[in-house]
């Protein structure tokens, strides 16, 4: 595009492509604030932990509160469902991991690394979320006596562990802590 | 715009002025009014007009409905109960758009359909057929968003498992789904994003809609016979014989329209979406709209795992394919014969691809278990076959029977056998 045919680039060609990347690069910055508006706000991100006194959680039964906005599930489980859960061998679980926030990646669903750990095994305290694409279990029913969705059918056994249906993975456990033997802290 | 050149002329002043400076007045008319259509349409080609029509409808009522609709997770559920209860005529307006966005479906399928019945895919109308894809997803998204606005039981849910969809990706799932949400799970963020693009979506679709009426008027119709224009006793003039058909289609549509809004106004909605959203409790049965059913039931059927893509997003990737293989269709379809009138095998299994689809809708409406799981995977199956096994198959092997020379011909021919149209001429614009 230069006045003379010269190989050589010109000023002009200079200033083409100077330009050019101003603007590509002044065109990607200016829409990384609309696209990062969509991510979650402070005040949602604010919502952290919660604290919640569990005495009232007798055997067999179960508490739902809500954690950045999720529902979590706290049972205290029946010696059954904790003897059931514990006697299934880990290689009938379609998902052999814990999916335990409080316990390293890799360690195995077994149902110790599910529950709140020795000495306090009858608790599970799990978000009671569907791993397939969201939706809220039913309680102590399902095939394997734990939860069924009805979404799409997937079961979960007595340590919220997927054991049918289209969900991939056992339910979560969030990061959590006993504070005192009866509150727990969720976040 | 295509046929040629303009046979525009402004008989007044003024007329003149315009068209001197802005020729919106020629624009008009070569489109709508002179310009040539085939004469052989038929009533499967009203649908594109009617198409037009219930997006505007669509626009209309939702702007009135947004004056008295608030986006809030706290307020949402009642505002729209007194645009039922309190707002002058808010009931009627609601329907409109609810029922409204059922019909917006009927007639999209009607649509698509009718394209794969008569090859209007074929070249040289790809672009325009790729367009009519791009319209049909952006129709998804904005029906889906609407359907969380009323913030009942059955919005809450829908969006939750749609979202879910996201979380299938490895790694940039859950990102993609908080950026979505505005959070970590659906709320009042989700809600307000999900308003805004909800109003601004259908303009997107008038804007593609231009382009796609664009691309048909540089191409021109296909019609029954497959056959391109020929010469000008193959056409009529869009006004007023393409306009009186479509107006009459129109009609007929509005009929059955009115019918669902006056007599059975929820016989397609959803009672648990008359119940406030409750994040807590999950209905016992969740199904979205009607016109989702067939891709629902695609999702549920895939409750196995492919090597190494688990069954969640086995079920993701076959429910998005199954609409992003449309944008193959053009050259999936190998036969040099275009229309399904001349491929009497393509037309059993075009038949067969309906009723199969129909039947998907209706798996999709069942629970996901025992004898329907295994059904819709049959289903699923011949989903996918028609369109990357019979299409290039067939093309290659069947024998079509022979085509007329022309439109004309065509035409004349059915006349002379069925006497039902006798009296068309060679040239029935002149007919008197
Ligand atoms: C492509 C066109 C459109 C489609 C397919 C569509 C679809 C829908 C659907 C399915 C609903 C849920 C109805 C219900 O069950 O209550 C809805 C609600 C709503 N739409 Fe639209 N819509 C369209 C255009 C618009 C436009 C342009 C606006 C303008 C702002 C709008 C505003 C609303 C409002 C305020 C609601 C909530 C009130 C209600 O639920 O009745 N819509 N829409
Ligand atoms: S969301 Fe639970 S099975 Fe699909």
């Amino acid at each position: 595009m230069s006045a003379h045919d010269t190989a050589e680039p010109t000023r002009r060609d200079f200033l083409y492509i100077a330009t050019g990347m101003a603007g590509a690069v002044g065109a990607a910055s200016l829409a990384w604030p609309f696209i990062d508006q969509m991510r979650p706000d402070a005040s949602t991100l604010a919502a952290a932990s919660v604290e919640v006194d569990i005495s009232s959680v007798t055997e067999g039964m179960s508490l739902t509160v809500k954690w950045r906005g999720k529902p979590i599930f706290i049972r205290n489980r029946t010696p059954k469902e904790v003897d059931d859960a514990k006697n299934t061998a880990l290689s009938a679980l379609k998902d052999p991991i814990a999916r335990n926030a409080n316990l390293a990646s890799d360690a195995p669903a077994t149902d110790i690394d599910r529950s709140a750990g020795a000495g306090k095994e009858k608790w599970l305290i799990m978000v009671g979320i569907c791993t397939h694409l969201g939706c809220i279990p039913l309680g102590e029913s399902g095939e394997y006596g734990g939860w069924f969705c009805p979404c799409h059918g997937s079961t979960y056994d007595t340590a919220g562990r997927i054991r049918s249906g289209p969900a991939p993975e056992n339910m979560a456990i969030p990061p959590y802590q006993f504070v005192s033997d009866t509150h727990i802290k969720i976040g | 715009m295509s046929g040629g050149h303009s046979t525009y002329t402004p008989s007044t002043g003024l007329g003149k002025w315009i068209d001197a400076r802005l020729p919106l007045p020629r624009l008009v008319y070569d489109s709508f009014i002179a310009y040539p259509v085939p004469r052989n349409l038929n009533y499967a080609y009203t649908f594109g007009g009617i198409l037009a029509i219930m997006l505007v409808s669509q626009i209309l009522t939702g702007v009135v409905l947004a004056m008295h609709y608030a986006a809030a997770t706290g307020l949402a559920f009642d505002s729209v109960e007194k645009i039922m209860r309190d707002v002058n005529s808010g009931w009627l307006l609601r329907y409109m758009h609810a029922n409204g966005a059922s019909m917006f479906f009927m007639a999209v399928y009607a649509h698509i359909f009718r394209g794969l019945y008569y090859g209007s895919y074929k070249a040289p109308r790809e672009l325009l057929w790729i367009l009519g894809v791009i319209i049909y997803l952006l129709m998804m998204a904005t029906a889906f968003m609407g359907y969380v606005l009323p913030w009942g039981q059955m919005s809450f849910w829908g969006a939750t498992v749609i979202t879910g969809f996201f979380t299938a990706f490895p790694i940039i799932g859950d990102p993609i789904q908080q950026l979505l949400l505005g959070g970590f799970s659906v709320d009042n963020p989700t809600l307000n994003r999900f308003f805004s693009l909800h109003y601004l979506l259908p303009f997107m679709i008038a804007g593609v809609v231009v382009l796609h009426v664009w691309a048909l008027h540089v191409t021109g119709q296909t019609n029954p016979t497959g056959i391109e224009v020929k010469s000008k006793t193959d056409t009529l003039p869009f006004t007023p014989y393409a306009t009186v058909k479509d107006a009459f289609g129109m009609i007929l549509f509005f009929i059955l329209f009115a019918y669902f809004v006056f007599y059975m106004p929820n016989y397609l909605g959803h009672p648990d979406n008359y119940i406030p959203a409750n994040s807590l409790k999950t209905p016992a049965h969740i199904v979205p709209e009607w016109y989702f059913l067939p891709f629902y039931a695609m999702l549920r059927a895939i409750t196995f795992n492919i090597g190494p893509i688990d069954s969640k997003l086995g079920g993701v990737l076959v429910m998005f394919g199954s609409i992003a293989v449309l944008f193959l269709v053009p050259w999936l379809d190998t036969s040099k014969v275009r229309s399904a009138v001349y491929r009497p095998w393509y037309k059993l299994f075009f038949w067969l691809f309906v009723v199969n689809a129909i039947f998907l809708g209706w798996l999709g409406s069942r629970p996901a278990e025992g004898s329907y799981v295994h059904m819709a995977q049959f289903a699923t199956l011949y989903y996918y076959a028609f369109f990357l096994v019979i299409m290039p198959v067939l093309g290659l092997i069947e024998t079509p029977k022979r085509l007329p020379n022309s439109i004309t011909e065509a035409v004349l021919a059915k006349s002379k056998n069925g006497g039902l149209m006798a009296g068309v001429t060679a040239a029935p614009e002149t007919k008197g």
